[in-house]
């Protein structure tokens, strides 16, 4: 396992980042610093930037523009192994070609720490069977992943992540195909994660609630640029959800006043 | 879901869960059948020899080691200089094959992928019919210019169809295979247009096109063995690589996985064994495409154990349906293994339903 971070500076940083495909710009100058230990809520509109966000810190866009650093290192020097093991982003959710089960797929989350030619350690095991526990997916196991619903799918691919134990978690949109019940599992476990283990959380969120009640801290998006970044109660106030989302702020109640 | 689960479930964990829990056990079993093939493929023929004899030649002339058994040279030179070779032959060629196929198969993401995709049949047909056609006979102790150029058009084929499309990025995969389609599909025509003006030499290119296995000797297997040996090697080292891969591209690399290079790697290594498959047996299909299948429904998708264990069942059947070929009159290799394995295989995948499907 790679050590905690030596410095004081921040985990990772995106210093006056633009990116941009073909000629068209999709994040412009963004500046965001995120502390070890940090759970930060992205929030923002359909093609905001987001993701092209996301991508740009975890090293899979080059930016146009500024730079990405990781534990004060530029991004892009950063080895792919130690990248691997020091970043986990939670993969989209894909189809597989062939049939595999469960808990073969959560068991990919440990190719960055297993010895490449002799495979899977007692402690990689171990850090597997941890993964499918907490994210509550026992049930699922021996199960072909292709025969499940999207749903449960995306809790299999969080668990990859999960398995991967890196010191910043990153998840785009990780509860997009979850029922109510399993969303606010998937945010307990994050909280969990972020507390208990002290894993930085990163997490882009369509919901507003989920977002404003599980983060501390919720960076919002708009046209390419963060236009409000702080706790909740001041980044998700009315005036703002109407402004940068365009709709009526009565339509979605913030537990703001409970915080 | 609970209560619809259990029916299912125990229906899974029948048979099936069983041996995929214990994939040493099919290894051991498809390398007992290999051994198997071995005895009965040096020993059935136009003259029968007995196991024991068989045994004993082999034992004599690798080891030095004498069973007290007595034979005649007729069945030494029988044993040791025509059917051994061919034995031999039929099992590197079926376990390259198979090991390619299940590396395409993997790395394409793609079920119908088998170790011509990369258009290396087609180039290797070509090869052929050239060599085939050209007014000259150039033959160098037993390596014609068939197999030469045969190796050298897979080879070609397949780095033309990574040039063009190989570059990777959204929907890279697709665009790689619809190249080696587009390739392959230029190349069957030239080769169609060779046998349309080949004349008396049409029987010659046809027969490589149906592949076999009578060309074999010693020579050409020793030439082949390394190359397809060490590419099958090389491969197994990178199995992991290639289960992060079934994840897709984006997922591979957050898992520390050099995508491109991983891919380049595989590619040229798969090729390199087909290649070298394909110049001293002609095209044979089949064994490539449904070997690793079968494999994977035993014991899963992981290449740690799809990859040695098509191994050795790759050398076990084209073995074994080089066996059936001889015994029925040396009919080509292809048509026995897909008369007889096809049905099989059609039976599986229909059983398989219950199960882990395909």
């Amino acid at each position: 396992m790679t050590a905690i971070a030596s410095t004081a500076g921040p985990i990772m940083a995106a210093r006056g980042v633009t990116v941009g495909y073909g000629g068209r710009t999709v994040v412009a100058d963004a500046e965001l610093h995120i502390a070890a230990g940090e759970r930060v809520a992205l929030v923002g509109p359909n093609g905001a930037g987001k993701s092209s966000l996301l991508r740009a810190l975890t090293g899979v866009l080059t930016p146009r523009v500024g730079e990405v650093d990781l534990r004060g290192q530029p991004v892009e020097r950063v080895d792919r192994r130690t990248l691997a093991r020091t970043v986990a982003v939670v993969p989209e959710v894909a189809d597989l070609p062939f049939a595999m089960p469960v808990e073969e797929v959560v068991a990919l989350g440990r190719l960055p720490h297993e010895p490449p030619l002799t495979g899977l350690r007692p402690a990689d095991e171990a850090a597997i069977d941890g993964a499918i526990e907490r994210v509550g997916i026992t049930h699922l196991r021996g199960r072909d992943v292709r025969e499940l619903s999207m749903g449960e799918r995306q809790l299999v691919f969080i668990a990859v992540a999960v398995a991967q134990a890196a010191p910043i978690l990153v998840l785009d949109e990780p509860t997009a195909h979850l029922d109510i019940r399993h969303q606010v599992d998937v945010m307990e476990l994050l909280v969990e994660l972020n507390e208990r283990d002290g894993t930085t959380v990163i997490a882009v969120l369509h919901d507003l609630a989920l977002a404003a009640h599980f983060f501390p801290r919720v960076v919002v998006l708009a046209a390419g640029r963060i236009v409000a970044d702080g706790p909740p109660a001041q980044t998700l106030d009315a005036q703002r959800i109407r402004e940068v989302f365009r709709v009526d702020p009565a339509l979605v109640r913030l537990p703001l006043g409970a915080d | 879901m609970a209560a619809g689960a259990l029916p299912r479930d125990l229906e899974v964990h029948g048979l099936a869960a069983w041996v995929r829990a214990r994939p040493l056990v099919v290894g051991l079993a498809a390398a007992a059948i290999l051994l198997l093939t071995l005895v009965l493929g040096v020993g059935l023929g136009s003259v029968r020899i007995g196991p024991t004899e068989t045994i004993a030649v082999i034992l004599s002339r690798t080891f030095g080691l004498d069973i007290g058994v007595t034979w005649t040279p007729a069945t030494e030179a029988i044993v040791w200089e025509l059917r051994l070779p061919r034995v031999l032959t039929a099992m590197l060629i079926g376990c390259g094959l198979a090991v390619a196929g299940a590396t395409f198969q993997g790395l394409l993401r793609n079920p119908l992928a088998d170790p011509y995709v990369l258009g290396t049949a087609s180039g290797a047909a070509v090869g052929a019919a050239i060599a085939v056609l050209l007014p000259i006979q150039l033959v160098l102790v037993e390596f014609g210019l068939l197999h030469g150029l045969a190796f050298i058009g897979a080879l070609g084929s397949a780095w033309l169809v990574f040039r063009l499309g190989g570059k990777g990025g959204a929907g890279g995969l697709t665009r790689l295979l619809l190249t080696g389609y587009a390739v392959g599909s230029v190349l069957a025509a030239v080769l169609t247009m060779a046998m349309y003006v080949s004349g008396v030499e049409l029987r010659q290119i046809f027969s490589f096109l149906l592949g076999g296995l009578g060309g074999s000797s010693w020579l050409r297997l020793l030439v082949a063995a390394p190359l397809i040996l060490a590419s099958s090697l090389l491969i197994m080292t990178r199995g992991r690589s290639l289960d992060g891969m079934l994840l897709g591209d984006a997922a591979a690399r957050h898992l520390g996985v050099d995508v491109g290079r991983e891919r380049t790697i595989l590619l040229a290594l798969a090729s390199m064994a087909t290649a070298a498959a394909v110049a001293i047996s002609g095209l044979i299909g089949f064994v490539g495409l449904v070997v690793p299948h079968v494999v994977r429904l035993l014991v899963g998708p992981a290449a740690h154990r799809v990859l040695p264990i098509s191994a050795v069942a790759g050398a076990a059947l084209l073995s074994a349906a080089d066996l059936g070929a001889r015994l029925v009159g040396d009919v080509p290799v292809g048509v026995v293994m897909a008369l007889l394995g096809a049905p099989f295989f059609l039976v599986l995948l229909h059983r398989s339903r219950s199960g882990y499907e395909l």
